[in-house]
């Protein structure tokens, strides 16, 4: 009886002034003031996304990198796919190990000196999936917080200096775009990537949708595996048979053939080299990265 | 959250976090008025769930570290991946404080000699021994390392 009383007692949390030891919300107002402050100097963020796996996402992120790069720009990239990083190797990383200061780690610095920070410049080795430390079981009830931390830490505690852009290379899920926004409230832009099938096409869809939703704008999109070039004759013929749609509203940025020579280079860390003077596919690159100049500039004048 | 005592009708205000090497947390609290000590004890899944927001309970205590939840919690983490560009400088070591760090994971032992070192200079402390560690480790919450 005495503790019945005891529990009626008791004060709500809100009647109970002041806050608590633990300062919860102080402790993520100071990480969200440590990231504005982190990426201060970065003029343009941009996501590239699909929603859809397999679509060649970082193959045109790297891509898209070092043509900027090239352009005389300062690029940073970061690979949003904790749990298939691929950034680090598309760029012609090395493995030597990266600087930690009183503040920041140091990026990696790849091709055409675009910096890149990646789950994959951490991991024991490039067959090492990424594994927390935890109870066995039921992982997902925290799994995912872990990863957003990890997200929210290469983008805040990377030394990305002055750059003119940041791209970022997000892992397949329509949802992704979303918890990029959450740390990125000013996303500058978004570039989808898609394959030439319906079914590619509803699903990346659902990335433009949730884009627009958030208001996050959308430079265009990147139809990529368009056709199949020949290496031997240089003429493209097609790869899937179902009929094309664009997106409403949302502009065609650039089509990519499947390019055996441009993907192997790509593969190999020589993003430069795929994109060689004669390459079709890397003039299509090259067209992406002014467009992308474009809006911003269009943007901002 | 918060812990009333009831008693009082009081706040109680945290004291004590530990966080033993079974994935346990145990987080005591003290009455300002009575002095009544509560202590909130969390299983391995609880704890688990609180560790992946990547906040201290109880408050921070030490400054950010780059990194500091990843190097955390990676597990598949190479021991190489990082070098701590500010090892230099700083209160020495004696050995068996060395050799104690030395059993820290190479993943996280760059951010842990960190926190000690940062700890220990903040107090004027010339050499960091095992009785510095014990007590930095009870302080900073980083109990196991």
């Amino acid at each position: 009886m005495g503790s019945l009383i005891d529990v009626k007692k008791a004060r709500t949390y809100s009647q109970v002034p002041g806050g608590t030891a633990s300062d919860i919300g102080g402790q993520l107002a100071a990480r969200a003031r440590r990231l504005e402050r982190r990426l201060s100097d970065v003029r343009r963020t941009v996501a590239i996304m699909s929603g859809k796996g397999g679509v060649g996402k970082s193959v045109v992120t790297a891509n898209l990198a070092t043509a900027l790069a090239a352009d005389g720009l300062s690029v940073g990239v970061l690979d949003a796919d904790l749990n298939g990083p691929s950034m680090a190797k598309l760029l012609g990383v090395g493995d030597s190990p990266l600087a930690v200061g009183e503040e920041s780690v140091e990026p990696a610095i790849g091709a055409g000196g675009v910096k890149v920070m990646s789950m994959g410049l951490l991991l024991q080795t490039a067959e090492t999936p990424v594994t927390w430390s935890g109870p066995r079981s039921d992982t997902f009830l925290w799994r995912g917080s872990l990863e957003m931390n990890a997200l929210r830490e290469f983008l805040a505690d990377t030394a990305w200096g002055r750059l003119d852009y940041l791209l970022l290379d997000l892992p397949p899920g329509a949802d992704r775009i979303a918890s990029i926004h959450d740390l990125l409230p000013n996303l500058g832009g978004a570039i989808a990537i898609t394959l030439p099938s319906e079914l590619s096409r509803e699903i990346v869809s659902k990335s433009l949708n949730m884009a627009r939703e958030l208001g996050v704008p959308v430079i265009g999109y990147v139809e990529n595996m368009s056709g199949y070039l020949c290496p031997h004759c240089n003429e493209v013929g097609p790869t899937f048979v179902t009929e094309r749609e664009g997106f409403d509203g949302v502009p065609l940025l650039a089509t990519l053939p499947f390019d055996p020579r441009f993907g192997g280079e790509t593969d190999a860390g020589r993003p430069d080299a795929a994109r060689g003077p004669d390459s079709l596919t890397g003039r299509a690159v090259r067209e992406i990265a002014a467009s992308v100049k474009r809006f911003f500039e269009d943007d901002e004048s | 959250m918060k812990f009333l005592c009831l008693d009082c009708d009081a706040q109680m205000a945290s004291v004590d976090t530990a966080a033993p090497d079974d994935g346990t947390l145990t987080v005591t609290f003290r009455c300002p008025n009575c002095d009544r000590l509560v202590a909130m004890l969390a299983n391995s899944m609880e704890t688990q769930m609180v560790n992946s927001l990547c906040v201290d309970v109880g408050g921070r205590s030490a400054a950010p570290q780059p990194f500091e939840s990843v190097r955390s919690h990676l597990e598949s983490g190479a021991e190489g991946a990082l070098r701590d560009a500010t090892a230099d400088g700083g209160p020495a070591w004696s050995r068996d404080a060395e050799q104690r760090l030395a059993r820290v994971p190479g993943f996280v032992r760059g951010m842990v000699r960190r926190l000690y070192k940062e700890w220990a200079a903040e107090r004027g402390i010339d050499e960091i021994t095992l009785q510095v560690m014990d007590e930095a480790r009870s302080d900073l919450g980083i109990e196991g390392m």
